[in-house]
This record gives structure tokens, sequence and C-alpha cells, in this order.
């Protein structure tokens, strides 16, 4: 522990900001259990019963308990003016030889930030839920796994090493996994879950490799000493730190649903939609964006391994937003969408912009919880009014929407200020997080990023950032196209299924949650923005007060790994990329509202078969075909020539060999047994003989 | 050494033949009673060993002795037990007659 600390970060708060969500779980599990034996007696759920009435207290209550602890230890560690994280030991977990694995917290602004946003937004998603799910028989259930989710999510920020950062990772898989599969009783979502557990399962492979690479080469697996050993054991650029490098992004790419392993995330819409706002967006798959940053050293010395990282983010942000032009679910729009912008996320990791990275990572929270959370309340709109008319259309798909505008005030306003936030338009979120990333890979093109004197395959680093900037700029484009896209098919023109009369805003436990999430899609780009600039700082210092900028909040957290790299001319402000940035949001949703005409369409059941390109598109790529065939079915060959050929011939045979060995002997030797006495004498006298004989002729010793 | 008694291998011999007697008795009558007092007269063989080896290699010899003439009551009185109780299930004591203990 630092010295002088005790003011600053409280063990027991830390401890309680983790632990509460876990009560929470024990509690709704409780219920959950209660629950599912009376379900399983066969009688009907009763809603006023203590078990459902019971979660939705303890469900939204302990995270946002955790939330209001977060923001006091959060406004504590800014008034220390600490420089250096904060490690609260609390036992020894794993004294293994040399691997010494605490259980131990690391506070520092990167954490704490994490954490406000995790029990923030989750926080929020937790009322949203209360409407959202209160009807469900699973209701108890659904609560205890979104608190369990919290637990693992803090576990997996505040953790001080790999290991227990692992501990978290593989718990929010796990409650992803569950929650995914929450309806399991349809083969389709179970099928869901288990896709994602088994992807994310490859990545995690890359993260064990990578992990114990770094023990081997460091002797540690804390991250303060891990950044402190790798400089003075690594030179850049060595084969062993990019291989770590490597491998760690592996499990990145697998958590944060990147190009490879990105196909889990759009089937991951299976499960309810705020599971969908708070794990599958806002935060569980923003854990490798996480993990990178955090270990933001380790990726300084690797260059050629952060050009790749920034790469396969770039052409995830580009290949995930051609997909999103073309799909009519409206959460697997939102579900390709939030994989191009975790793209947009890795790419500025990657590049080394840390800051934009986390940056936007936070302000995507606030605006694609709020897009997820406005589509839930669309779907909840949708399925009561089918309802209300005994019709069984899809209640997802656009084709089945429009006009919700004039039944959905609310709702649409979020919509509609979450999309301006995603399209990069001032004033909302996005323009100044998602512009900064696309803003960096323009420095970088000029030579002003570190990487850019970066090389991979023989090609210099800024040639790759300028790529990086041109993908990054088209991906923004298709943003705001698709994303113009969704709000025009869903909420304007007339209903597609003439569903007017019985289309209702949501109920206010929804409605809430919705507009504070859409105000932070509003405000929370000001973030990062310096109290001096005119107009939009005075904005900010009156809205959210407060003297830093994130830049400046987080700046201790990256400043060793900064310090690796020579020195860069100083950047030259320029306007160009913003307004490029800005005009590019424009004229993407120029394109949707100009060219798409939401009254042409047909409801989905009479809509024709998608031809060529837009086929291709709606089928994303076939990306799931072809790794059927080239993942998916040489396993299960391969696994299917394992069960005849080994199991079946050579390990049965064996057992089944031995088996029949014995009972042959068995009979052989049974015939012996005659039954006779005499017999038995007369053995046991030869036998008898036998031996004095031996012994007699000096063969046995006595 | 006294004089007057029987010579040790004549002693022995005569142990000897009586336990191969009785050993070729059990193994080949079939009659349980007559293999009993074969089992006997084994027993008594080597107690007549022992007791004739006892001058010679000490007294304990003499208490194991005694050790078999108790054990040896209390089998026959089982054994003789066991064979009057065989006989009244199956009317015979004939060996031959009583195979159940097989494969």
């Amino acid at each position: 522990m630092v010295a002088g600390t005790a003011e600053a970060v409280s063990a027991s708060w830390v401890a309680a900001i983790v632990l509460l969500p876990l009560v929470g779980f024990l509690l709704n599990g409780a219920a959950a259990i209660g629950t599912g034996q009376r379900a399983r007696r066969g009688e009907a759920p009763d809603f006023r019963h203590w078990t459902y009435r019971l979660p939705s207290w303890v469900g939204p209550g302990v995270v946002a308990a955790a939330f209001v602890l977060a923001v006091l230890q959060a406004v504590r560690y800014a008034r220390a003016d600490l420089h250096g994280p904060v490690i609260l030991r609390y036992f020894a977990w794993m004294p293994v030889g040399e691997l010494r694995v605490d259980a131990a917290a690391l506070i520092d602004p990167l954490s704490l930030l994490m954490t406000l946003v995790v029990t923030g937004v989750g926080a929020l998603i937790h009322v949203f839920s209360i409407g959202y799910m209160g009807h469900d028989p699973g209701y108890p259930r659904y609560m205890a796994y979104l608190n369990l989710f919290v637990f693992f999510m803090l576990v997996l920020v505040l953790g001080a090493s790999f290991p227990v950062l692992f501990v978290g990772w593989e718990g929010v898989g796990l409650c992803s996994y569950l929650l995914i599969g929450f309806w399991f009783t349809e083969k389709a979502n179970a099928d869901a879950g288990r896709k994602a557990f088994v992807v994310n399962r490859i990545g995690d492979v890359g993260f064990l490799v990578g992990m114990a690479l770094l023990f081997a080469h460091l002797g540690t697996l804390d991250f303060v000493e891990v950044a402190q050993r790798a400089p003075q054991i690594f030179a850049v650029g060595a084969p062993a730190i990019t291989a770590i490098a490597l491998f760690l992004f592996l499990g990145a790419t697998g958590k944060s649903a990147q190009i490879p392993l990105y196909v889990w995330l759009p089937d991951a819409m299976a499960g309810p939609t705020p599971v969908s706002a708070l794990i599958h967006a806002a935060t569980m798959v923003t854990a490798g964006v996480y993990m990178i940053a955090r270990n933001a050293t380790l990726y300084t010395l690797a260059p050629a391994a952060s050009l790749v990282v920034a790469l396969v983010g770039a052409l995830t942000a580009f290949f995930a937003a051609t997909i999103g032009t073309k799909q009519w679910d409206i959460k697997r729009v939102l579900a390709y969408s939030t994989v191009s912008q975790l793209g947009f996320m890795v790419a500025a990791v990657g590049m080394g912009a840390y800051v934009a990275g986390m940056f936007h990572l936070t302000t995507h929270a606030f605006f694609k919880a709020a897009l997820f959370l406005g589509s839930g309340a669309v779907i909840h709109a949708m399925h009561e009014a089918l309802h209300a008319v005994h019709r069984h259309e899809d209640a997802q798909d656009m084709r089945n929407m429009g006009g919700l505008r004039r039944a959905m005030p609310v709702t649409v306003a979020v919509m509609l200020v979450a999309t301006l936030a995603i399209a990069g338009i001032p004033p909302f979120a996005g323009f100044f997080s998602k512009d900064e990333i696309v803003g960096a890979a323009w420095l970088g093109a000029h030579g002003e990023l570190p990487l850019s004197r970066g090389e991979l395959f023989g090609v210099p680093g800024r040639v790759w950032l300028g790529f990086i900037w041109g993908t990054l700029s088209l991906a923004s484009l298709l943003t705001a196209f698709y994303m113009g896209r969704l709000l025009l098919y869903t909420f304007f023109g007339r209903n597609r299924l003439g569903l007017e009369p019985h289309l209702h805003e949501v109920g206010p436990s929804m409605r809430w949650p919705l507009a504070v999430l859409g105000g932070l899609s509003v405000v929370g780009g000001l973030l990062n923005v310096e109290p001096e600039v005119p107009v939009v700082g005075w904005f900010r210092a009156l809205a959210i007060g407060g003297p830093a900028a994130l830049h400046h909040w987080l700046a201790p957290v990256f400043a060793p790994a900064q310090a690796l790299t020579a020195p860069v001319p100083e950047a030259h402000p320029t306007a160009v990329p913003v307004v490029l940035a800005v005009a590019i949001g424009i004229v993407g949703l120029a394109l949707a509202f100009g060219l798409l005409r939401p009254d042409g369409l047909r409801p989905a059941a009479e809509a024709p078969e998608e031809r060529g390109l837009a086929r291709v598109l709606y089928r994303t790529w076939f990306v799931d075909e072809i790794y059927d065939a080239l993942v998916v079915r040489p396993v299960v060959a391969l696994a299917r020539l394992g069960d005849r050929l080994i199991d079946n011939r050579l390990i049965d045979g064996l057992v089944d060999g031995s088996a029949r060995f014995a009972q042959g002997l068995g009979l052989l030797v049974g015939r012996l047994q005659s039954g006779q006495v005499n017999t038995y004498a007369f053995v046991l006298t030869a036998g008898a003989l036998l031996v004095l004989v031996g012994m007699a002729l000096g063969f046995l010793q006595g | 050494m006294v004089t007057d008694v029987v010579p040790l291998p004549v002693v022995l011999t005569l142990s000897g033949l009586l336990f191969a007697i009785g050993a070729g008795g059990v193994l080949v009558r079939r009659n349980a009673i007559i293999v009993f007092a074969c089992i006997e007269l084994m027993l008594n063989a080597v107690n007549l060993a022992f007791v004739g080896l006892a001058p010679h290699a000490g007294f304990e010899g003499q208490v194991i002795v005694f050790f078999v003439i108790a054990v040896a009551a209390a089998e026959a009185a089982v054994g003789l037990a066991l064979i009057i109780a065989v006989f009244r299930h199956a009317l015979s004591v004939d060996l031959e007659n009583f195979r159940l203990l097989r494969w």
C-alpha cells in the first residue's frame, strides 16, 4: 500500500462497492430459487409474492449504492491529488512457488472511471429492467444474474493483477452466457449463448498464453510491477513482447468482439434487451479495450503489435458498419453498430490514443445504452400492440414498424439524441470522443503520433495510420447512414402494420433511465473539454462542474507508457479532421433521410427477398457460413473421427478387452473349483510338499 | 542324555509315518468321519514329533503340544457336530455328495 493514502482510498468502501452486487445476487438468487420451486410444482407465477417484489428493490438498490460509494471514492481520490495507483491487498489468494497472487484492488483514475461507468450505467439499466422484465416468470433469476454480472465486472476493472482480472473476465463471460440464453427453452437462444461461450474461449486461450509468457519473462503478474519491469527487460519491438501483446489482444478480440471473433455478439441479441444494453454494449464488451489501456506500457513497447491492434479495430469498425446498413432486426443493427464502435475504441488504444479510447468507451456506454434501451422500449411497445390485435408478427423487425414517433415522444427524443451522438454531430457526446479517435489517426498519418515511426510488414506506421484514418472515416459515414435509416424506418412514416391506435409510450421505470441516458448522450462529451475552451467549456463547467478534463484525470495512468516513446514534434492543432468528420456525419444522416423512403417499405411478411449486394450484407457477408465451413465442420468431423476411431475402437477396445480377458481367465481357472474337498486337500498337500522339497534342495530360504 | 528311551530317529520316523498315513487318509477316503479321524492322526503325529524333539530343542515344544490338544478337542467338538448336522440334512456323510462349493 502506498503511504499516506489512508484518507484518499478506503479499503472498506472499495470492498463494499464490489461486494454489494454480490449480496444482491445472493438475495435475488434466493428469490429465484423460491419462484423456481413453485414453478416446478406447476403453480402460476404470483407477481405480488415477495420473490417477485424483492428483486425490484434489491437489484437496482445494490448497484445504485455501489455507484454512490464509487462517486464518493472518486471524489476522495481526486481531492487527495495522488500521483500513482493505490493497491489494496485484502488477502493472499494464490501463493504458488514464485507466483504470488493477492486478492488486491488497484485504485487509479482508470479503474475509478470504469467503476463509475459500470455502476452508473448499470444502475440505470437495472431500473429499466424493473419495467421491462417485471412480468417475466424468471424475473428474480434475471435480476440475480444481472447483479452477479456487475460484481464480476467490478472484479475485472478493480483487480490489481492479471489473474484477478481474469476471474472477472471469465465471470462476466459466464453471466453473459446465462443471460443470452435467459429464455433457454427456445433452442436458438441457448445456441446463441453457447456460441458466445465457445468463441470467447478461443480468445481466452490467447489471453492465458499471453499471461503465461508474461510471467515467464517478468516473474510477476501484478499490473503495477509488470509496467515497471517490462521496460527494463524488453527492448522496444522485441519479439517476445510483440508475441505477448498479440496473444493478449487475441483475448481482447473475443471479449470486445473484433475480427475474427466478433461473430458471437450479434447472436447475443437473443438475450433480453436491457442485457444487450448493459453487457453487450456498455460494459462487458469494453473489457478488451480496458485491458489494452491498462497495459499501455506493454503495447507501447510493441509498436508492430499496436499497429495490428489499430488495424483490426479499424477494419472491424468498417466491416461491421457495412453489415449494419442492411439489417432489418432493430437490435441486430445496434449489435453491428456496437461491434463497429468497439472497433473505433480498439483502433484508438492501438494507435496509442488511450485517453481517446477510454473517452469513447465512456460516451459510447451512454449513447449505446440509450439506443438499446430505446430499442427495448420500441420492442416492448410493438409487443403490446401486436398482442392487442392478436397478431404474431416479429416485434423486432423494422419493416413492421414505422410511425412510432407520435406514440412514443420520450423514446424518439432519446433515440434521436443518441443517434446524433453516435453520428458525431456536435455538441453531442460522440462528436468529442469519436472525432478524437479519427483525429488521432489523422495526426498519425501526418507523422505526429509515436506510432507513426513504427513499422509493420515493412510498411511505415504513418502509411498504416493513413489507411486507418480512411477506414474509420468510411465507417463513420456508414454509422451515420445506418443510424439515420434505423430512426427513419422505426419512427417516421406511417405504421406498416396499422398498429397506430395500439402503440403507447412505456412506463416511468423505463422512461426515466432512458431520459437520463439521453441527457448523458448530450453532455457526456463535455467530460473531455478544457474549461478554458470558449462556450463549450463554459457550458461544461455549468453542466458537470469539476476542474479537470478526462485526459488530465487519466494522464498519470498513461504517463509511464508515454515516457517510453521519444517525444514527437508538437502536434499542430488543425480544424481539418474535425470539419471533415462532422461533414461525414451530416452527409451520412442526409443520405439516409434523402434516399430512404419509409412508406415504400413492405412489412416483413410480404417483403421481397434481397438480391445482390443487399443480400450479401443482409446475410452478414456470409461470415457465419464461412466459419461454419472452415472451422465448425472440420472440428465436428474431427470430433466424429475421434469418436469412432479413438473412443469407440481404441479406448472402448481396451476397456472391453480387459473385461473380456478377466472373464476368460475366470472361466478357465474356475474349472479347478470342483467342490470336491479331497481335491482341495490334494492340491494343498502337493503345494506343501513342493515347498518342502524346495526348501530341502535349498531353492527357498526359510 | 537319557539312555533307556526310544532314540530320536525312531520317534521321528514313527511320527512321519503316522502323518503320512493321516494325510493319505484325508486325500483318498470319502467318508467324512474317517477323514476327520485322519486329521486327528496328523495332529497327533505332529504332537509326537514335538514331544520327541523336546529334550533336544527345549521345552517350548511341549507347550505347543498342550495347545494342539486343546484346540484339537474344540475342533473335534465342532467338526463332529458339523458332520451330524450334514448327515441329518443329507442322510449321508460321503464327501462325494457335497460339491456345492464350486464355480
